[in-house]
């Protein structure tokens, strides 16, 4: 499927910026993807497109490695990505408990995104924070020791920020 | 130079720091304005102290008070008691020791006392973001000691050290070096793998975040040895907290002239950057790392060829381990001598091991290498929490197996444990107790294969799923006895034909459970029960 003109043009810029930025090379495409993606938590097809024309490489082989770390996303995330730690030493200490109390909050399962674009709930392997298990990260922000109740606390310092 | 009476030394590392010692630090410093002590005091943010489980943790110097779960509060009050009056506060001691009068300092708690820290020998004494306090503990000597004795005898003494690679996989770390040394070609490279994603496993970034200079002189010595002028240390993407102070710290060296060109007077030019992941375990593989590296997937590559002949951009590339590299600098100043007399024989030095899951003192230890795995549960540890017992421990992280109580004396090195069908591998301990159902925690370790098997080779790719619904099957009591022997049947053929360690390793915790724990597979497949009462016919979240 071809992608509008008016879509490459409007992220090409940028694009065009952060690839120089990283030294236009292609050992920097895991970086480059990580600072597209800072915007808005994704990479769209156009963006895509533009780093594997300014990088000079085939488009299959930016998909590929976009597609295959799990911190990039091509489908559209939320503002905030809940990423919640299902390895065992928080399964033993109650992240089934944590991500439920999480889904209940926000009235969307693991994987979906809220329909105001706001929170993205996504399971993730450690976070190398055992010591405070059951473990949270929130876009960069890690929090620790959840529970039910101090889910519903964290939260709550996302109220005042807009989607 | 200005001189304090009292340094407050508060833990800075992740789990301290998700507890809150960052406002702790802030009242410290508050109060002791308000009661102009400014001149007198200084406060310190240093790295892990260890246990995690009392965070955060704040100690007192010239006196070494070591105090627990400390609040903005708390701080206050230290500063208005102790510091101002000199009366320890009680009732922030370590409750473990409260019994016993006297025991106040760090020195003196059984959590540390039984402990030997050479990775470790920085962290909670020094200000990891000022290399002059690691210069002032002898840093930095052992890169002069390599500068003058030349490639050859460091990579010797190395060798004679007999240390083994700490991230897992446990080769020694000297004939590694001498591989790559000896690899044509003028391009070298030195990798630091700090892609640390074994569930369970927060040693490296511990190191990292309470002693950078360890790993960068580490880094230095080895690259010196090998020949390298460039090396890169490869981090997770979720580590970021620890980036920050790792590009710091390497800034800090480079304007001592300790990495750049001509290091030290001599002719040897190295540098480091850094290079970060995107969220894949599989990258912890060292073939895979190298791909990630060079911006490609993170799939293993077959071997033979090794990175130490084929490494990263086809260059002699040596890949090591933060805890490892941290060794270097200690056996290059003390010696090869002094390092074999720590630990048994084949399988010397210490080991960092990271405790977690129902054990009293969760955190970061580091013993000598043949601790029995009781010593470190029950005399480090402080045994298992709520008045529960033990019922397993999965040493290794999520591929390691699975131990029963009747293995608790087994001694924690590589050859002991493999030997009792288990692994040390990243020195990840995950503690359960008896409320715990092993088909519930297998299926658990089982999820995370599926999800992080990169989908290269058919085995891994195929087997983590398929032995995954079978797990499954057992915990929803729908298994037949026939599939046990599949599950058996298919282990084998993942360990014989999967590409890297991840498929080779990932039925080890089905396989260990199997033999240890027959009787809670046998309650699922033939009486339709969970002894602990965990599993129902509900099907897992997948």
């Amino acid at each position: 499927m071809a992608i509008p003109k008016e879509q490459l043009d409007s992220v090409k810029e940028r694009v065009i910026q952060i690839v120089s930025q990283n030294g236009a090379k292609e050992e920097a495409l895991l970086q480059i993807l990580h600072d597209i993606q800072a915007d808005d938590n994704s990479l769209s097809e156009a963006e895509l497109l533009q780093v594997a024309r300014a990088l000079d490489i085939p488009l299959s082989r930016v998909y590929g490695v976009a597609t295959f770390y799990s911190l990039y996303s091509v489908q559209p995330r939320g503002k905030f990505i809940i990423r919640i730690c299902e390895s065992a030493p928080c399964h033993i200490v109650g992240a089934r408990a944590v991500i439920s109390a999480f889904e209940e909050a926000l009235g969307i399962k693991m994987g979906e995104t809220t329909t105001d674009g706001k929170f993205t709930l996504e399971a993730t392997s450690c976070l190398g924070v055992c010591g405070v298990a059951p473990a949270v990260m929130i876009n960069d922000e890690v929090y620790g020791n959840l529970t039910p109740d101090k889910v519903v606390e964290v939260l709550a310092e996302y109220d005042a920020d807009e989607a | 130079m200005e001189f304090f009476r009292s340094h407050v030394l508060v833990c800075s590392g992740a789990n301290c720091s998700l507890k809150g010692s960052r406002g702790v630090r802030t009242a410290f410093v508050e109060e002791i304005n308000a009661q102009g002590l400014d001149k007198e005091i200084k406060v310190i943010e240093t790295g892990c102290f260890g246990l995690c489980e009392e965070g955060p943790v704040v100690v007192v110097y010239p006196e070494a008070v070591h105090y627990c779960r400390v609040d903005p509060q708390d701080a206050k009050e230290i500063v208005r008691e102790h510091l101002a009056k000199g009366r320890v506060v009680k009732r922030l001691l370590f409750k473990g020791d409260m019994e016993l009068p006297g025991v106040q300092t760090w020195q003196q708690m059984d959590f540390y006392s039984r402990q030997k820290r050479v990775v470790l020998r920085n962290c909670g004494l020094i200000d990891p973001d000022n290399i002059d306090e690691y210069i002032a503990r002898n840093g930095y000597e052992a890169l002069g000691k390599a500068l003058s004795a030349g490639p050859d005898k460091v990579i010797e003494v190395v060798k004679k050290s007999g240390l083994r690679g700490r991230g897992g996989a446990g080769f020694p770390t000297g004939l590694k070096w001498d591989f790559t040394s000896q690899a044509p070609g003028e391009q070298k490279y030195l990798v630091c793998n700090a892609d640390e994603g074994e569930p369970g496993t927060f040693k490296d970034r511990l190191i990292l975040e309470g002693d950078p200079h360890s790993v960068i002189e580490g880094m230095a010595i080895a690259a010196f040895a090998i020949g390298a002028s460039q090396g890169y240390i490869y981090f997770r993407g979720e580590y970021r907290l620890s980036i920050d102070r790792l590009r710091n710290a390497i800034e800090q060296a480079r304007e001592y002239g300790l990495l750049g060109k001509g290091i030290l007077g001599s002719g040897f030019d190295f540098d480091i950057d850094i290079r970060v992941g995107a969220g894949a375990y599989v990258c912890g593989e060292e073939t895979a790392l190298l791909n990630s590296m060079e911006g490609k997937r993170g799939e293993p590559r077959y071997k033979p060829p090794y990175p130490a002949s084929v490494g990263l951009w086809g260059k002699p590339t040596c890949v090591n381990n933060v805890e490892t590299l941290a060794n270097i600098a200690p056996i290059i100043l003390e010696g090869a001598e002094w390092y074999v007399n720590i630990g048994p024989k084949g399988c010397p030095g210490t080991k960092v091991f990271t405790l977690t899951g129902n054990i009293n003192n969760a955190g970061l230890i580091e013993v000598p290498m043949g601790i029995t795995l009781r010593e470190i549960i029950y005399d480090i540890g402080g045994g298992i929490p709520n008045g529960r017992s033990f019922k397993m421990a999965q040493t290794g992280g999520t591929s390691g197996g699975c131990l029963p109580e009747a293995l608790l004396d087994v001694p924690m090195d590589i050859d002991s444990l493999e030997a009792a069908g288990s692994a040390l591998g990243s020195g990840a301990l995950m503690i359960m107790d008896d409320t715990h159902c092993i088909i519930d925690v297998v299926r658990c370790l089982l999820q995370f294969f599926c999800h992080e098997s990169c989908g290269q080779c058919t085995p891994c790719r195929e087997g983590t799923r398929r032995l995954y619904e079978l797990i499954d099957k057992i915990a929803r009591m729908e298994a037949v006895e026939e599939d046990v022997s599949l599950i058996k049947r298919l282990a084998r053929t993942m360990e014989d034909a999967s590409l890297c360690g991840l498929g080779q390793t990932a039925p080890f915790p089905i396989l260990t459970t199997m033999r240890f724990f027959p009787e809670e597979y046998k309650a699922h497949i033939e009486e339709g029960i969970c002894p602990a009462g965990v599993c129902n016919a509900r099907s897992h979240i997948a």
